[in-house]
């Protein structure tokens, strides 16, 4: 474990982008995933330890001008149990049902569970459906500079992101999909709760007359990162919701992931689960 | 040297302060620094739920937690959970219920319990069942605690708070009720 040398409770978001600014920084929100990673030794603490949870300006859902905005301190508690998204993205408190138990979901946050960039990262895929983006905010030329990043480009690999080191991600963001939309999840463990996805896979789109159109697709724990299937979406794309499609789809999904072999699963294992789930959750979808 | 730090929070009430290292959990500062040993290391990693406390009235698991980031907060641990009158509606249908084998998992599942009733007072069975999820208990007593948290529910939803009183054994009572615990620090 690296030394902490100096703590820092920013209460404002330029203090903190000013803070991160300075460099060699190590971001604290929830604690649930770095905790138990700096106790293993898996994540080394940089010299400045910057919690966020005073900055209450990243708490919250908001709807303007259609446009959902989860500040990144929002928990997956929060997400459950908001009735804004029940309405307007139910997608979402559904996969937060799913999510670790009730006492991580208490205290674990969006942008955490985002930025901790686990290929199984149980919102990710989610907020991949919904076509999301993640807001970035950093502090050059003394001023506060944010810029916006789909959440497909975010991730590099294992853990790994596209984000700056003088960056702090503030919020996912997301059109209110159309009235028609409609999306399932589903994660494959050995039980319901507390369990690393073996695999997970999302599916949605408007649907219209049997068919998807504006179709996305997104698997869990299947590559490096949390993949999107444009292959698998190109199949389904505005196509009469028939075993056939169902089964070409399924072929493709198959074609497009990367699994590998590791402690929760096999990767012929995993291949044949997406497989099953890519066709069940397709067929809820299409059926809803 | 690790960076220390002075904190301040409220803890089963009243107000504490505690010098930490800034990399510790909450656990181990609850353990260590105050003595309070009811709340139990089991995994040390957010699956098992022994170690689960409250804060500002939502359950979390302490070993999850920064003990720094309990600066400012409202703390609560099982050493908490009793009345001025003494057990809690909550511990003595425990009592009532033998919900307690081995006592490893107990006072997570009683704060997890909880925060359960206070979330959602009229709490179906399923709902306990679904909100124990991040609580283990290896003897798998797991009916005889669900069981214990619904006839709560019942009986705060009839505005019966005292039934139980009279069959808990007074020697099981007074053990319960010291919370310094010192016989045991398992």
């Amino acid at each position: 474990m690296a030394t902490i040398e100096t703590y820092h409770t920013p209460t404002s978001l330029d203090e903190a982008v000013r803070l991160l600014a300075a460099g060699q920084s190590t971001l604290l929100a929830g604690g649930t995933d770095l905790m138990p990673q700096s106790q293993a030794g898996m994540r080394l603490f940089e010299p400045r330890l910057i919690n966020l949870r005073k900055i209450t300006g990243l708490r919250g859902v908001t709807d303007r001008d259609g446009n959902v905005r989860i500040g990144a301190l929002a928990t997956v508690t929060d997400v459950l149990r908001n009735e804004l998204l029940q309405d307007a993205a139910p997608i979402l408190p559904a996969a937060a049902d799913q999510f670790a138990s009730d006492q991580v979901r208490n205290s674990a946050t969006i942008g955490g569970n985002i930025c901790n960039a686990s290929p199984a990262g149980d919102m990710i895929i989610p907020f991949l459906l919904l076509d999301a983006e993640v807001e970035l905010a950093c502090w050059r030329d003394d001023a506060l500079s944010t810029r916006r990043v789909p959440l497909c480009e975010f991730f590099a690999g294992p853990g790994q992101t596209t984000i700056d080191p003088d960056e702090l991600l503030t919020a996912v963001v997301f059109a209110v999909p159309d009235a028609r939309f409609v999306a399932r999840f589903e994660k494959f463990g050995m039980r319901p709760a507390l369990d690393i996805a073996v695999v997970s896979v999302g599916i949605g789109g408007v649907l219209d007359g049997g068919a998807l159109t504006g179709a996305r697709v997104a698997f869990g724990a299947v590559a490096p990162t949390p993949l999107r299937g444009r292959r698998t979406e190109a199949v389904i794309e505005g196509r009469a919701g028939d075993e056939a499609m169902i089964a070409e789809a399924v072929a493709q999904a198959a074609q497009e992931i990367s699994p590998i072999s590791d402690v929760r699963a096999s990767a012929w294992y995993r291949e044949e689960l997406i497989r099953v789930l890519t066709g069940r959750v397709l067929r809820h979808v299409l059926q809803a | 040297m690790s960076c220390r730090l002075e904190i301040n929070f409220t803890l089963n009430g009243r107000p504490v302060s505690a010098e930490v290292a800034v990399e510790t959990n909450a656990l181990a500062m609850l353990r260590d620094e105050f003595d309070l040993t009811g709340t139990k290391l089991g995994c040390g990693e957010g699956e098992c739920g022994a170690c689960t406390i409250l804060i500002d009235g939502e359950s979390v698991n302490s070993c999850l937690m920064f003990a720094v980031d309990c600066d400012g907060r409202d703390v609560t641990t099982i050493e908490g959970l009793m009345t001025e009158e003494g057990l809690s509606l909550l511990q003595k249908q425990f009592v009532e219920h033998g919900a307690a084998q081995c006592g490893f998992c107990t006072p997570g599942m009683l704060l997890q319990g909880a925060h359960l009733l206070h979330r959602d007072p009229d709490l179906s069975e399923e709902d306990i069942k679904r909100g124990l999820e991040g609580n283990l208990c290896r003897c798998s007593g797991y009916m005889k605690i669900v069981e214990a948290i619904a006839d709560t529910a019942h009986k705060l939803k009839d505005g019966d708070t005292t039934d139980g009183q009279e069959t808990t054994s007074k020697h099981d009572a007074d053990d319960i009720k010291d919370p310094t615990g010192s016989a045991d620090r398992s």
